[in-house]
């Protein structure tokens, strides 16, 4: 039975709730989860100030209500499964390392920031930064999986180095900002500066996108590579063309001004 | 009122070499004997004069600008929480002010030089070394690149330049004269540098870095300051620099001065695949001239931060590691530049390094003319000084740590032919005398009567087998301020500055000149005695 937790009333200003994981959980008892620190500014307060507390000793965490001022949910986790019904705060999942995440509703900024593994999954949309390095961290996510169903903001996979984002709807200015690796799947469109000093890595757009005058038009084509990804993809939810009968991908490579190695891939049969 | 009972004494300025004996402290300064007061027991442990730091950068815009820098080892720095006695900071490599004090007392130092200012920046570097808690602070003006000091030369006119020199130095509140890469950071500003002692520096016809050093190393003296010239010679870290080390020692000319970081220093080859330690080379020029003094600058394995006035070295190594780049100061009277680094042992260029500045330690024949330093935080960071005092006291551990190195590396030092051990005598000299005695504060590094009661126990042989590593008290100006590593009150520490004669005709020259090449009010330039809360002058020689 998961442990559940539901949110008495959002706190007036942003909770800290960085002990709410699967890891911190799984073996306490309740009464040891609801005495689990958070911080309130600079007070620190129980986890039952905020939360009615059911079940004990799982490491699968439901939460109700609208936790979009709670604050780094499932940061650092390494297993389990935590069910958000409702909306997630910032740094959700923050430098988690496995385990999955589902957010029903929107999280903020910092979703996955800096992640090494795991699965996360909103049904809504998500604020900037998602998957990013914070600041000053030379590396993003270096593993793992987010898929955001809705829009993202700014800067959606800064500086990551591997591992895999798709988003549904549109994401704003400089996704793939400084990207070292991986892949980010754009489904619904990007503002501007997509993929702006990009060194490696893969940005798939589905629909047109508008492109730095430093990436350079290479071909247009169908990589096998990406006939594989789609199966990956597929298991996640999302289909991405690949039949040449359909269309193929023009693909751009950049960003040249770095100069990078990395690849803008345009699919052509929307 | 305080007696320390038991405890073997290591005082090498009074000839005490692990005698048990009482040391009495009263009103904040050792004393002869006492009536009265608590007492420590230190059986079992020995008894150091506090440490004292020749050479670190712990405040000042370059540090705040480096703080900046990298808010990622911040994130990851231990953390100071706020308790009723102390206040909140953070560690990593760039220590926030108040850390600052509490890393170096918590460590058994408690006297410390912040080795660059520049005299635009000397009101902001005050302010930060004030909040820099239980350590003495003594700080060092940058003059090599001053253009009011190379006009002059230009000019030949010496003597002006000495009052220029003395006026600017109690105008920055400052203890001595630090010259960095000189003429090389004038020649910054051109998007150059100064390679060569003998050729003129750009922008002059004239000027060369050797006349620079030569001529701050004769004003220095003329001033009878305390600490002689500080200087950070031409050509840091570049393979093949020791014949520029070894030529500036020749230019110096029987002056004084002190060279920092001579690690950086002491490389032999043509380029980086070729670099090798010449370790050897200068430490025999070194010994045979006792106008010298130097701190050893060691580098260890793992994260640092280089921030230097050099700025065109920072520059190329910004160009080789691709790292994180800052360039600041450039409208002050010198440069800077500011690059994350982290030293990695299975790198050739790392591991000579690493081996160079441990070989000068060891190959320095004078413990007194050789300080213990990492130039924190370029080389490590300040707390990691008990690891270099094992590598110097354990020769087997030494070598054991050599043999981790790739074989290459083994081939291009000598290191592992090294068989010197310090002995306690010497790492007190290495780490507290001989800095004090090289700054030139008599009170400071001894444990006689008339010194500041700065004390440092350790436990002679302590659980962990790791001597050295946390003492057991540290004592700062007769009061207890560290017990076991932890900071037990937090009282300020004072600063240490210096009033050189000065001609009182210079004012009126330098208030005519100044509108003509600075952005602000003469009267606005010099930092005034009643912003530093805790200044004591310190009287020349």
């Amino acid at each position: 039975m998961p442990v559940t937790l539901v949110l008495k009333t959002p706190p007036p200003v942003p909770l800290e709730a960085e002990l709410l994981t699967p890891d911190a959980i799984a073996e306490r008892s309740r009464a040891d989860i609801c005495a689990l620190p958070v911080n309130l500014g600079k007070r620190r307060m129980r986890l039952d100030d905020f939360f009615d507390v059911d079940g004990e000793r799982s490491d699968e965490i439901e939460i109700r209500g609208d936790a979009s001022r709670v604050k780094w949910i499932g940061r650092g986790m390494t297993r389990g499964r935590m069910l958000i019904r409702g909306n997630g705060g910032m740094h959700l999942g923050s430098g988690m390392t496995g385990g999955a995440i589902t957010v029903t509703g929107n999280v903020s900024d910092w979703l996955g920031a800096e992640m090494k593994g795991g699965t996360i999954r909103v049904q809504g949309n998500a604020g900037g930064q998602v998957g990013a390095a914070y600041r000053g961290s030379l590396n993003g996510m270096s593993d793992g999986t987010i898929v955001v169903q809705g829009s993202a903001g700014l800067e959606v996979g800064m500086r990551m180095k591997r591992g895999l984002i798709v988003v549904g709807g549109r994401v704003r200015d400089f996704a793939g900002l400084q990207m070292k690796g991986g892949t980010i799947v754009l489904a619904g469109g990007a503002e501007l500066r997509t993929g702006a000093w990009m060194v490696r890595g893969t940005i798939v757009a589905l629909s047109s996108i508008s492109l730095l005058p430093t990436f350079a038009y290479a071909c247009t084509y169908n990589p096998t590579f990406l006939n594989l990804y789609a199966k990956h993809i597929a298991t996640l939810g999302w289909t991405i063309p690949f039949d040449a009968r359909e269309g193929g991908y023009r693909r751009y490579t950049g960003d040249t001004c770095v100069p990078g190695k990395g690849e803008i891939l345009v699919w052509t049969g929307f | 009122m305080l007696r320390i009972t038991g405890g073997k004494v290591y005082d090498p300025s009074n000839g005490i070499d692990g005698a048990v004996k009482d040391i009495c402290i009263a009103d904040g300064k050792i004393v002869a004997d006492l009536d009265g007061g608590s007492s420590i027991d230190a059986t079992g442990m020995v008894v150091f004069p506090g440490g004292v730091d020749v050479h670190t950068h712990v405040a000042g815009g370059a540090l705040n600008f480096a703080r900046g820098l990298v808010p990622e080892t911040q994130r990851a720095a231990r953390k100071f929480l706020h308790t009723s006695d102390r206040r909140s900071g953070l560690g990593g490599m760039t220590p926030t002010t108040f850390a600052t004090g509490y890393l170096y007392a918590g460590m058994g130092w408690t006297t410390v030089n912040e080795a660059a200012v520049p005299i635009l920046s000397a009101r902001h570097t005050h302010e930060e070394l004030h909040d820099i808690p239980l350590v003495d602070k003594t700080s060092l003006v940058l003059m090599a690149n001053n253009e009011l000091v190379l006009d002059l030369l230009e000019a030949g006119e010496i003597e002006r330049a000495k009052q220029v020199v003395s006026w600017l130095v109690w105008a920055a509140k400052g203890y001595g004269v630090k010259a960095v890469n000189p003429g090389g950071v004038t020649a910054w500003k051109w998007g150059k540098n100064a390679n060569t002692l003998f050729g003129p520096v750009e922008g002059y016809q004239k000027v060369t870095p050797a006349r620079i050093i030569s001529s701050l190393a004769e004003i220095v003296d003329a001033l009878k300051l305390p600490h002689p010239l500080h200087l950070h010679c031409n050509n840091l870290g570049v393979p093949g620099n020791v014949a520029t080390t070894i030529e500036t020692m020749k230019v110096i000319d029987g002056h004084r001065a002190h060279l920092a970081h001579i690690q950086f220093h002491a490389y032999g080859g043509d380029d980086w695949s070729s670099m090798r330690s010449e370790s050897v080379r200068l430490a025999d020029a070194f010994n045979a001239q006792k106008n010298l003094t130097a701190d050893a600058g060691v580098v260890l394995f793992g994260n640092a931060v280089t921030i230097t006035a050099d700025g065109p070295w920072q520059h190329l190594l910004y160009e080789l590691t691709g790292h994180k780049w800052g360039n600041l100061d450039v409208e002050n009277e010198t440069g800077c530049g500011i690059v994350p680094y982290v030293y990695k042992d299975r790198n050739l260029v790392n591991a000579v390094q690493w081996a160079v500045g441990l070989e000068l330690l060891l190959l320095i024949d004078d413990p007194w003319r050789i300080c213990l330093t990492t130039d924190h935080p370029n080389g490590a960071g300040f707390w990691r000084y008990p690891e270099i005092v094992q590598l110097l006291t354990d020769a087997e551990f030494r070598k054991a740590q050599v043999k981790k190195l790739p074989p290459k590396a083994q081939q291009r030092i000598v290191l592992a032919d090294l068989d010197r051990e310090y002995t306690m005598s010497e790492i007190a000299i290495l780490t507290s005398a001989g800095p004090a005695r090289t700054l030139g504060l008599s009170q400071k590094g001894h444990l006689g009567p008339g010194a500041d009661a700065d004390v440092t126990i350790y436990h002679e042989k302590p659980e962990n087998g790791r001597f050295f590593t946390s003492p057991r008290y540290v004592i700062k100006g007769g009061q207890i301020v560290v017990e076991d590593g932890d900071v037990r009150a937090t009282t300020a520490g004072r600063e240490f500055v210096v009033h050189p004669a000065c001609d009182d005709q210079i004012e009126g020259y330098l208030r005519e000149l100044f509108p003509k090449v600075y952005t602000m009010s003469f009267e606005n330039y010099p930092v005034e005695i009643e912003r530093l809360r805790h200044a004591q002058i310190q009287p020349c020689l």
